[in-house]
């Protein structure tokens, strides 16, 4: 059975004082569901990710049990931040095996009331390695700050590049009505902002937010029953190449160059076939980096196009075109499905005054731990 | 404030059945790594088969200690509390010269000492719980 995106929605984002964790959750499931006209019922697959803020080792069931469903599959997903894109390939496969109809996908945290900004530092810290890195005070921003040094190193990736990004991005946060950083960030003021990890600075680091997002994956026919605004699944992959910093086989060049190329393959598309791109972007340099592996720049040049607006949306290669992590939201597994959410609505045509005119395909990129885990999907207008 | 408030506590090495000879060769000042005797691949951390080949038990050696800078930032921004008195600090990636990676402090001078490519040599600073933790500083030559 062909795979089809037939609905998508998220909470609002940003800091929900008395939010809970498994209450976004239902929250970003209801409205999924209501997207793509299913009852609750109809849901014969849950994948979950997994919550800082409230921790269970069996998430999905936590979620089942909470929002009154009794799926025949169901299973929680860890992978970082490359979680929501692994769920959409998971529940594709689910669906093209014939195992389920309708695969709801559903992540949430409520990390910024729940655990502060400081506390999701600490509890992020910990993915470090507990005998060769944490001891030495790694922090993720730290551990990005060694990609983006070697990235400055080899490939004369600037200051002013990475604040380029920060810049794009909140201008397209600035058009989207819920992102949680809407205030006008100048270069200068992401250039001279607080240094959190040399050299990335305070706007070079993603939010720390509340919220999240859902998504219901289909069987074509399936869906066709209750929805005309299904979004096609035309390609996606994965690539896994270590967990820890000082595991990096590279730290120039990424497995996302090998997802990404798995996705393409099976859309038979290319890079300049992509219309919009929803990238991981828990750093800047996650995001520069990201674009040079996978093949949207040379080696070298996505900076320099980044200063000359590439990633606007009316630039060669409008991307996060709601912000991103760094200015739309970041909350947990719930950001990188953002990321999915703003694709499924640049191809419906419904991002408004965002709108990238004309998207027919869409790249969506997640990666988790240091630029670890890998999942990219290509999606297509229906 | 207490100095035995756990949450200034560092967090120390979690040792491992696959580390401990590891750890104790740190506690006397030794560096060590695994080399394959069946195909001469080098790895750490250490465990019990080569990650290449997957022949068991490589055999231990121990390092020069010497080293390169592969990496490095500046860490402002500590991770929780017990970092937060030692920011600004130096967090590095250091290739050892048998061809091992290890992440460190760098040591014994100013943080804007370092440098991508800065020669290094080990050092050994004392844990809090017994034992000691590998660290550089600058090599003088
Ligand atoms: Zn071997």
């Amino acid at each position: 059975m062909t795979p089809v995106i037939s609905g998508a929605a998220d909470t609002a984002v940003g800091r929900l004082d008395g939010s809970g964790c498994m209450a976004l959750h239902a929250e970003a499931a209801s409205a999924a569901l209501a997207d793509a006209g299913l009852r609750a019922d109809e849901v014969d697959g849950v994948l979950c990710a997994y919550s800082l803020a409230e921790p269970h080792l069996m998430l999905s069931s936590v979620f089942n049990e909470y929002f009154g469903i009794a799926p025949s599959y169901s299973a929680a997903v860890q992978a970082g931040g490359a979680t929501a894109c692994a769920l959409v390939m998971q529940a594709a496969a689910l669906v093209r095996a014939g195992i389920c109809r309708n695969v709801l996908a559903v992540c949430a945290d409520n990390r910024l009331t729940g655990l502060g900004r400081s506390g999701a530092v600490a509890a992020l810290a910990e993915v470090g390695h507990p005998q060769f890195e944490r001891p030495y005070g790694m922090s993720i921003p730290a551990a990005y700050a060694l990609v983006a040094r070697r990235c400055m190193h080899e490939r004369g990736v600037t200051a002013e590049h990475l604040a380029a990004i920060s810049v794009t991005q909140r201008g397209h946060a600035r058009r989207h009505p819920k992102a949680q950083a809407r205030d006008p960030l100048t270069m200068e003021q992401a250039l001279s902002a607080r240094m959190i990890a040399d050299p990335l600075r305070l706007f070079d680091c993603c939010l720390v937010s509340d919220g999240g997002a859902a998504l219901v994956i289909s069987a074509a026919d399936a869906a066709a029953d209750h929805t005309d605004r299904t979004v096609s699944i035309l390609g996606y992959g994965q690539m896994n190449t270590h967990e820890h910093a000082f595991a990096m086989p590279s730290l120039t060049d990424f497995g996302c160059r090998q997802s990404a190329a798995q996705a393409f393959a099976m859309a038979g598309l290319t890079p300049a076939d992509i219309d919009v791109a929803e990238i991981y972007d828990s750093f800047t340099i996650t995001l520069l980096a990201e674009l040079e592996s996978i093949g949207f720049f040379p080696k070298g040049e996505a900076g320099p196009a980044i200063l000359d607006g590439a990633l606007e949306l009316d630039g060669v290669l409008p991307c996060n075109t709601h912000g991103g992590l760094l200015s739309y939201g970041h909350s947990g597994a719930a950001g990188g499905m953002f990321h999915i959410v703003e694709a499924v609505r640049q191809l419906r045509g419904e991002a408004e005054a965002r709108q990238v005119a004309g998207a027919e395909t869409a790249f969506v990129h997640g990666d988790g731990g240091i630029l670890s885990a890998h999942c990219s999907l290509i999606l297509g207008r229906a | 404030m207490s100095t035995t408030d756990p949450s200034l506590m560092k967090p120390a090495p979690l040792v491992t059945a696959d580390t401990r000879a590891f750890w104790d060769a740190c506690a006397e000042g030794a560096l060590t790594f695994q080399r394959c005797a069946a195909c001469g691949h080098v790895q750490f951390p250490p465990r019990p088969f080569c990650t290449e080949c997957r022949a068991a038990g490589p055999g231990t050696e121990r390092s020069a200690g010497l080293g390169t800078i592969h990496s490095f930032t500046i860490v402002h921004r500590a991770p929780t509390a017990a970092f937060k008195a030692d920011t600004p600090y130096v967090l590095a990636l250091v290739d050892f010269d048998e061809g091992f990676r290890l992440m460190v402090n760098l040591r014994g001078g100013p943080p804007s000492d370092a440098r991508i490519g800065l020669r290094v040599r080990v050092l050994f600073e004392p844990l809090a719980g017994g034992g000691a933790l590998p660290q550089v500083r600058p090599l003088v030559e």
